[in-house]
């Protein structure tokens, strides 16, 4: 059985970043494994720009971002294992993979690193009822086609979901030729970011309609027209706002879910309001040794921050693999309450944070001018203003190691109120 | 000329041409679509019935409980995934319980040996996903789950191994007695000359049967629509889970698939259009309810593909089979509803019976193949894995992320008796594309395979029926493409 120091599942964003930075905390013996040809993951598709504006200052497009990690990586020691698929991982680190190469085998890691991703959610998912006819696609899927492959997806298309990647591909077939009648979107706001709003739809007079979805679906063969209506309070259709839509193509952006069938059949601990494994302030699991990052564990919106996520996990990863096994101190819980939905990490143990702590979290409303508050018990340890946070953009706080060295509970809770001036 | 000729490649119309390939006759079967499996066949509960259900006496009956044994017989030959998990009718109330012992009688009356009524411990004991206002069960362990478009697809191959024609894309649009043979004419243009002509069509059996002026055959059909859950909602349940039916409907099933998903529904809505197939939100709401009576649990959030069939239903109860009351050598198997699957098995067998007794020679082949061989990578030890893979590197390059399948199965699936060539015929015969992501990631590399096996342009790939086409045209591609 071939036998490594640390074993990385998956070679896009987070994977790249967690075996440079691995690396260069010490761990020589690493293994990249990436089921794709090439590396890069989903960035390799993403030909538009905006990646890297935190982590390098620069406009990059999605395969020159991947690009520069790519070079890290090849300035490693670390071997790079191509087409090649994990079908299972143990508890003890045995990871069953198949290749056209070399088979079927057994490796053995002294550590692990899941950087899986994610996949989209699919029609089923939000039970769009209606006939089943080719040209359903969701936005990731038909990006792949137009973007790899070369092929248009179709002529006249409705994007359902105002996802990022929504978003992205109704400017996408725009400017490859297609008329894009709508983007329809569920909740009474975007979920995707908004400079994609500004510069995917308003630029091209793409209509965005806000609490509406598809109720229905023609076509026998070939999509022919979706069926559109404004959704109450409840999300329920409201009768008599129905719209027609003459098109062969519905994409859909509807949201991302990790990739976690290894990690569940693996016994690590799912947070259900994530998807993701739970995770300790260094991006460890529930299972000792092994390590998880980037939209495996909650779906970003910037590459940069699951590069950044990444490198946390590399770096901790490397500790563990190099003998520092002092991580098992006392578990503070994070509790996301009030709009706040969920954070990671969840959970945090204080001496392992060198000076700070940065705390991702998502909401589930729009506050302008909003206070996010962080507390022990009854007590506010810290607080931090933001100008405003909205449900499509992922949020942080850093939480200072002063402020969380002396917690005298067992958790600490976060939670989002709006500033009321007086 | 051909002695025999079949109209229709659903799973009665395969499983009769492999019965009629054991002898020495010409055969052919015409199917509208363009794959086998396209119609009820591909879109139904997928269970294989014990036989408590039909009423004793009926051909249904007979041929549900035979079939059922021939079934598991059938899919052990042709490598056909079968698994008797056993079914459970749940009482709720008294009525049910009812219910339950006469279907107990009916069950043993109808000659299954096996039949158990449990107690509500014992139910809740085997079954613990089972509401906890179950009163008592009919068990039967004769019950099971097949992959339904497998099976149509081993049977169909297993005729063609044994010289049986079989033509897609032939919708049959007249059929002419002329003295001794029939003229079939099939709306390509083509036309087929035949001895004796089995109307094997299923919903659309009466308008065939009407071709030969026979009216008897009146089908009434009635749309049921499902939910396909995740594996992670797979193990939920350990048995079929049926309902008692009610004044307001049948009830619904909730059972484990065998590729390890959740199946729920059907309902049953009569539906004008034969072909519509589309689901409704209020047929889904209905059936997410019912099943919630049965197994309270069920997440329905893990739902990873909805769809519907529809059955040939008919007024009369029972299966109509049988030679034609006004044309002789025109046989119908119609109103092929539930049990028709479990049945066909048994359905072909008694078929051919009657061709025999009404004058159509049949002389036993002393070469028939029988068997199937089938490459799942899954299935296999590591070391077998290896010895493929060596011998074959694409088996080693997983396509599908979801369910595991290999380029090498995919490409097998395009090649050999009764290829592949769409992307749903690949995920027929592999379940590439059937998890939970629904092709997401693969359907992109399944037309790229389909594309370069075939050697036709990505553009003219096809999801599924004639008309479905994927991908439109080059993206901006300049001079030099």
């Amino acid at each position: 059985m071939r036998h490594y120091q640390l074993a990385i599942i998956g070679a896009g964003p987070a994977g790249l970043a967690a075996a440079v930075k691995a690396y260069e905390n010490g761990v020589k013996k690493i293994l990249v494994i990436e089921r794709d040809k090439i590396l890069g993951g989903i960035l390799n598709q993403c030909i538009h720009n905006g990646f890297g504006l935190h982590r390098f200052k620069q406009e990059l497009t999605g395969p020159e971002y991947a690009d520069r990690y790519i070079k890290m990586l090849n300035e490693t020691s670390a071997e790079i294992q191509t087409d090649t698929m994990v079908l299972n991982i143990t508890k003890e680190r045995i990871l069953s993979v198949i290749s056209p190469l070399r088979g079927f085998e057994n490796i053995k890691a002294d550590a692990v690193i899941l950087a899986m991703g994610c996949r989209e959610r699919t029609r089923g998912a939000i039970r769009i009822p209606g006939s089943r006819p080719s040209g359903i696609f969701t936005a990731g899927t038909a990006q792949r086609y137009i973007n790899i492959d070369g092929y248009m997806v179709g002529r006249r298309a409705v994007i359902l979901g105002s996802g990022d990647i929504g978003l992205i591909m109704a400017r996408r077939m725009t400017l490859e030729g297609a008329k894009v009648l709508a983007c329809i979107e569920v909740m009474p706001y975007s979920s995707g970011l908004n400079r994609n709003i500004v510069q995917c739809l308003n630029d091209f007079d793409i209509p965005l309609y806000l609490s509406h979805t598809v109720i229905d679906i023609k076509g026998a063969n070939r999509l022919e027209k979706v069926i559109a209506a404004k959704v109450d309070e409840n999300r329920r259709p409201i009768k008599g706002t129905e719209m027609e839509f003459d098109c062969d193509t519905l994409l859909l952006s509807i949201g991302l879910i990790p990739e976690n069938e290894l990690t569940r059949a693996c016994g690590i601990q799912i947070d259900f309001r994530t998807n993701g494994a739970y995770v300790y302030e260094n991006m460890q699991t529930s299972c000792e040794g092994i390590f998880a990052c980037g939209n495996v564990v909650h779906v970003h919106d910037l590459v940069d921050y699951v590069s950044e996520e990444s490198e946390k996990a590399g770096e901790a990863a490397a500790k563990y693999i190099l003998g520092d096994k002092t991580l098992n101190n006392k578990t503070i819980e994070i509790d996301a309450q009030g709009a706040v939905t969920y954070t990671v990490p969840q959970r945090m143990r204080c001496e392992n944070i060198d000076k700070n702590l940065k705390v991702f979290f998502r909401v589930n409303k729009s506050i302008d001018k909003a206070k996010i508050i962080v507390s022990d018990y009854q007590k506010d340890i810290a607080s931090f203003k933001k100008q405003y946070v909205v449900p499509g953009e992922m949020q942080n706080i850093i939480l200072a190691k002063n402020q969380i060295e002396n917690i005298r509970g067992d958790y600490i809770t976060i939670r989002a109120e709006e500033i009321i001036s007086e | 000329m051909y002695d025999v000729l079949i109209i229709g490649c659903g799973v009665v119309g395969a499983a009769v041409a492999r019965e009629f390939s054991k002898y020495n006759i010409s055969l052919a079967v015409l199917e509208a679509q363009n794959d086998v499996a396209m119609g009820q066949t591909k879109a139904n509960s997928a269970i294989i019935h014990a036989g408590y259900d039909p009423e004793t006496g009926t051909k249904m009956a007979k041929l549900n409980v035979f079939g059922n044994e021939l079934t598991a017989k059938l899919c052990k030959k042709l490598n056909v995934s079968f698994k008797r998990i056993g079914s459970l009718v749940v009482a709720f109330d008294e009525y049910d319980q009812m219910h339950v012992n006469n279907l107990f009688s009916r069950g043993s009356a109808n000659g299954i040996k096996d039949l158990e009524i449990w107690s509500r411990e014992k139910c809740l004991k085997e079954e613990p996903a089972l509401s906890n206002k179950v009163k008592c069960a009919l068990y039967a362990p004769s019950a099971g789950i097949i992959n339904p478009w497998e099976y149509a697809l081993a049977l169909a191959q297993t005729a063609v191994k044994n010289g049986a024609d079989i033509y897609f894309d032939s919708f049959v649009t007249s059929i002419k007695k002329e003295q001794e043979y029939f003229k079939v004419s099939v709306l390509n243009g083509s036309s087929y000359y035949a001895k004796y002509i089995i109307n094997a069509a299923g919903v659309h059996s009466d308008e065939i049967a009407s071709m030969v002026s026979d009216n008897a055959v009146k089908i009434v059909p009635t749309k049921g629509e499902y939910y396909l859950l995740d594996k992670s909602q797979g193990t939920l349940v350990n048995h079929i889970i049926f309902q008692c039916p009610t004044e307001k409907g049948k009830g619904v099933l909730v059972a484990p698939t065998i590729h390890g998903n959740l199946i729920v529904g059907p309902n049953a809505e009569y539906t004008k259009n034969k072909n519509d197939t589309s689901t409704s939100a209020s047929g889904l709401d209905y059936v997410a309810k019912m099943a919630l009576k049965s197994v309270p649990d069920i997440n329905f959030k893990d739902n990873i593909r909805n769809f519907s069939g529809v059955r040939a239903n008919t007024l009369d109860e029972d299966f109509i089979i049988g030679e034609s009351n006004t044309v002789k050598g025109f046989f119908n198997l119609a109103g092929i509803k539930s049990p028709g699957l479990t049945a066909a098995a048994a359905i072909a067998k008694e078929i051919v019976q009657i061709c025999s007794q009404s004058g159509v020679v049949l002389e036993r082949k002393d070469n028939f193949i029988n068997e199937r061989k089938v490459v799942s990578l899954k299935s296999l030890t590591a070391d077998e894995k290896n010895k493929l893979i060596s011998s074959d590197p694409k088996f080693g390059r997983v396509i599908c992320r979801c369910e595991t399948v290999t380029e090498g199965e995919i490409i097998a699936a395009l090649s050999g008796v009764l290829p592949a060539h769409t992307v749903d015929g690949v995920k027929r015969r592999t379940n590439a594309g059937m998890g939970r992501c629904q092709g997401g990631f693969c359907s992109s590399r399944i037309v790229e395979i389909i594309s370069s096996q075939l050697g036709i342009d990505p553009c003219e790939v096809l999801q599924d029926a004639q008309g479905s086409v994927i991908l439109t045209k080059r993206t901006k591609s300049g001079d030099t493409v």
